[in-house]
C-alpha cells in the first residue's frame, strides 16, 4: 500500500493549509463576535462577498495585495450592515444573518453571471515566500513554510488574538460584552461600540478568508464557492471555547477533510467527489455529537443589549 | 388581490372593537409595506444590471399570474412551498430553528423518486401515492433525529447542526441519485421517472396538482393546532421561554424532539409532494433550496398560517415568473435570492420602526 508516500503526505498537509486558512480566518472572526455576544450567522455571506471582491479587484488591478484588501473591506461592508441592524437597532441576529447570507449569494451570483460567466478568467498562482531553513524540512517544509505571505499573516493573527484576549483592555471588554453586558455598561464602557468593533473585525477576518479562497485556493470566483465554510467556521468558534489556538487546530483538521479529494487523487484512489464533499460535514457532526455538551457560548449570546432593560 | 388576502393576518380574536379598523390598516401597512419596499429596492438592483424593472416585473406577473399555464404552474408550486412553510411555522413557534429543511426535503424527494417507479409496477397507484407521501415524511423525520437529540439532551445549537445536516443531505442525495438509483435507460444522471398518469391527481381540468390541496390542508391544520389547542400552547410556551416551560412542568426535551419530528416530517412530505405531483424524478445536482427562501415569508406573515398562504402565493408567482424571465430577459434566478434577502432586512426594519412608534404613542 503506497498510500503514505511523501507526495501524498505533502499534498495532504498542503491541502489542509490551503483549505484550512479560510476556516481559520472565519473561525477567528466568529470567535471574536461570539465573545462579544453576537451570533454571526451571516459569516457565510461575508466570506462570499470577500471572495467575490477579492477576486474582482485582484483580477482587475493585477495585484493580489489589493485583492485581499478589498476582500476584507467587502466582508466589513456586510458586517457593517449586520452591526447597524443587529447591534445598534437590536434586530434578530439569526434572521438578519440568514438575510445577509442569502443576499450575498444572490448578489455575487448575479454579478458573476454578468461579468465572468462567459470567460471564467483565472488568476495566476500567487508567489510564495519560502522561509529559510524551515522550508527545507521534508513534507512540512513545502506544504507550510513555502506559502504566500497571507498564510503567515493568518497564522500570526491567531497569536495576536491570544494576546488581545489575554492581555488587553479590549479583550476583557469583549468578554464582558458577551457575558454580562450590563456590567460592562456600568463600568463605563459602551457595549454597543464594543460589539460593533467586534462585528466589524469579524467581517474583516471573514472577508479575508473568502478572498483567500478565491485568490489563493481556487484562482477563480464561482457562485456559492464558500460552500458552507462560513458555517463550519461558526462550529469551530463554538467548539474552541474562546481559545484561538483551538480554532487553528480545528481549522487544520477540517481543512484536511476538505482537501481529501486532491490528496486521494494524488494517491490514485477513486472516490466520487460527492462522497468526499460529505466528509467535513460528517466530521463536524461527529465532533458535535462527541463534544457538543462541552461547546460553550457566552451567556448573553444572541440577545441584543438595551440599556436599562432587564 | 394580495392586499385582500394578507389583511387576514390581522384576523386575531383579541382586538378591541373601536380600534378594529385602524388595527387592520396598520397590520396591512406593516405587512404589505415591506413587500413594496423590497420590490422597489429590487428594482434598483435590476436597473444596476441594465434591466428595466417595469419590464421585468410585468413579465414576471404576466408569466406567473396572468397566463393560464403560468397560473397553474404557480398554484402547483405552492403545494411543496406551503408544506415547507408549515414545517417552519411548527418549529419557529416552538422556538426551534430548524434550518435544515433543504436536506430533509431533498432526501425525502430522492427516496420517494427511487421508490415510486419501483412500487408502481406492483401496487395500484393510490397505494403508491400514500406510501410515497409516508416515505417522504419518515425520511425527513429521520434526517432530523441527530440535531433533535443534540438539541434536546445536549443543548447543542440546532441552527448549526441542521445546516450541517443540510450540506450532508444535499451531497448524500447526489450520491444516491448517481450511484444507487440511477436510471440505466437514459444518459442524463437521474432517477427513474414516475409515469405522468401515476402521479398525484390533477385538479379538475387543469394541470394544477392536488399537492396544492395537501399543502393548504396541512398549513391550516398546523395553524389551528398551534393557535387553538393545548398541544400548540405547550409548544408556544417552550418557544417563548423554555425555562418557564420547565417550571410549568412541561417535558421540554421530549417536546423539542417532537417539534423536530413534526417539522422535519413536513419538510420531507414537501419533497414527496414535489416528486409525486410535479417532478416525477430527481436529476443529479437538483436542489431547489426552497427552505431558506420560505423563511422570510413565514416571518412576514408572523407565523400566521393564513397570512403565509398569501405570501407563498406571491412568492410562487415571483418564482415561476422569474424562471421564465431567466430564460427570456437574461435575469438569472439568483435575483429571487436578492429579493428575499432585501425583504428580510426591510421586514426587520419595519418591526423596529413599528415598535419605536408604539413606544412613543404609549409614552
Amino acid at each position: 500500500m503506497g498510500l503514505f508516500t511523501e507526495a501524498f503526505l505533502t499534498s495532504l498537509v498542503l491541502g489542509a493549509v490551503v483549505a484550512g486558512i479560510p476556516l481559520l480566518l472565519a473561525g477567528l472572526g466568529e470567535q471574536l463576535s461570539e465573545k462579544a455576544g453576537v451570533l454571526n450567522i451571516g459569516l457565510e455571506g461575508m466570506m462570499l462577498i470577500g471572495a467575490y471582491m477579492g477576486f474582482l479587484i485582484a483580477y482587475v488591478s493585477g495585484s493580489t495585495t489589493l485583492g485581499f484588501a478589498f476582500g476584507a473591506l467587502g466582508g466589513m461592508a456586510v458586517a457593517a450592515i449586520m452591526a447597524l441592524l443587529c447591534v445598534r437597532l437590536g434586530l434578530n441576529q439569526i434572521v438578519i444573518g440568514i438575510a445577509l447570507t442569502l443576499g450575498a449569494e444572490g448578489i455575487t451570483a448575479l454579478l458573476h453571471n454578468i461579468q465572468f460567466s462567459r470567460t471564467y478568467p483565472r488568476l495566476d498562482a500567487m508567489d510564495t515566500l519560502p522561509i529559510p531553513l524551515l522550508s527545507g524540512i521534508p513534507v512540512i517544509g513545502p506544504a507550510v513554510f513555502d506559502r504566500p505571505v497571507i498564510v503567515y499573516i493568518a497564522i500570526l493573527l491567531v497569536f495576536v488574538m491570544i494576546y488581545v484576549f489575554r492581555a488587553t483592555h479590549l479583550g476583557s471588554a469583549l468578554q464582558a460584552a458577551g457575558d454580562k453586558p450590563a456590567a460592562l455598561d456600568a463600568a463605563g464602557v459602551d457595549v454597543i461600540c464594543t460589539r460593533t468593533v467586534a462585528v466589524l473585525c469579524t467581517g474583516l477576518f471573514a472577508g479575508l478568508g473568502g478572498a483567500f479562497m478565491s485568490i489563493v485556493g481556487a484562482g477563480v470566483f464561482v457562485p456559492f464557492m464558500t460552500h458552507g465554510n462560513g458555517f463550519i467556521g461558526i462550529v469551530l468558534a463554538m467548539l474552541a471555547r474562546g481559545k484561538p489556538l483551538w480554532v487553528l487546530g480545528g481549522a487544520l483538521l477540517f481543512g484536511a477533510c476538505l482537501s481529501m479529494t486532491t490528496a486521494l487523487q494524488v494517491a490514485g484512489v477513486d472516490i466520487p467527489t460527492d462522497v468526499i464533499q460529505m466528509l467535513p460535514f460528517a466530521m463536524v457532526m461527529l465532533v458535535l455529537i462527541l463534544a457538543g455538551r462541552r461547546a460553550s457560548l457566552p451567556l448573553a449570546l444572541g440577545s441584543s443589549y438595551v440599556r436599562g432593560a432587564r | 388581490m394580495s392586499a385582500a388576502q394578507t389583511t387576514r393576518t390581522a384576523d386575531k380574536p383579541t382586538e378591541a372593537p373601536p380600534e378594529h379598523r385602524r388595527e387592520w390598516a396598520h397590520m396591512a401597512l406593516i405587512t404589505i409595506g415591506p413587500v413594496v419596499v423590497a420590490l422597489v429596492i429590487g428594482g434598483l438592483v435590476l436597473i444596476a444590471m441594465g434591466v428595466n424593472p417595469l419590464t421585468y416585473y410585468s413579465y414576471v406577473a404576466g408569466r406567473g399570474l396572468f397566463s393560464p399555464s403560468g397560473l397553474q404552474a404557480t398554484l402547483t408550486r405552492m403545494g411543496p412551498l406551503l408544506l415547507i412553510a408549515a414545517s417552519l411555522i411548527v418549529a419557529f413557534r416552538a422556538g426551534i430553528w430548524n434550518l435544515g429543511g433543504d436536506g430533509q426535503f431533498l432526501l425525502g424527494a430522492v427516496l420517494v423518486a427511487a421508490a415510486g417507479p419501483a412500487l408502481v409496477e406492483i401496487f395500484p397507484v393510490w397505494v403508491v401515492l400514500i406510501v410515497g407521501l409516508l416515505i417522504g415524511a419518515v425520511v425527513g423525520m429521520l434526517w432530523s433525529v441527530v440535531p433533535a437529540l443534540l438539541r434536546a439532551y445536549q443543548g447543542v445549537n440546532e441552527i448549526i447542526t441542521t445546516l450541517m445536516m443540510t450540506f450532508l443531505g444535499v451531497s448524500l442525495a447526489n450520491v444516491l441519485v448517481k450511484l444507487a438509483f440511477l436510471d440505466p435507460t437514459t444518459t442524463v444522471p437521474q432517477t427513474r421517472t414516475l409515469p405522468v398518469e401515476d402521479r398525484l391527481p390533477r385538479l379538475f381540468d387543469t394541470t394544477v396538482s392536488s399537492g396544492l390541496l395537501i399543502g393548504l390542508a396541512v398549513i391550516i391544520v398546523v395553524h389551528l393546532v398551534m393557535t387553538r389547542t393545548a398541544f400548540g400552547l405547550k409548544l408556544r410556551v417552550v418557544g417563548a421561554n423554555s425555562k418557564a416551560a420547565i417550571h410549568a412542568g412541561l417535558p421540554v426535551p421530549l417536546l423539542t424532539v417532537l417539534v423536530f419530528g413534526i417539522s422535519a416530517a413536513l419538510a420531507g412530505l414537501a419533497g414527496a409532494v414535489d416528486i409525486l405531483g410535479t417532478q416525477g424524478n430527481v436529476r443529479a445536482d437538483w436542489n431547489p433550496a426552497y427552505s431558506l427562501t420560505v423563511v422570510p415569508l413565514v416571518f412576514l406573515a408572523r407565523f400566521n398560517g393564513f397570512g403565509t398562504i398569501a405570501f407563498v402565493f406571491l412568492f410562487s408567482v415571483l418564482s415561476i415568473g422569474g424562471e421564465s424571465a431567466a430564460r427570456k430577459l437574461g435575469v438569472p434566478n439568483y435575483f429571487s435570492l436578492v429579493i428575499v434577502a432585501i425583504l428580510l432586512v426591510v421586514l426587520g426594519l419595519t418591526e423596529y420602526l413599528d415598535q419605536r412608534r408604539q413606544q412613543k404613542v404609549r409614552s
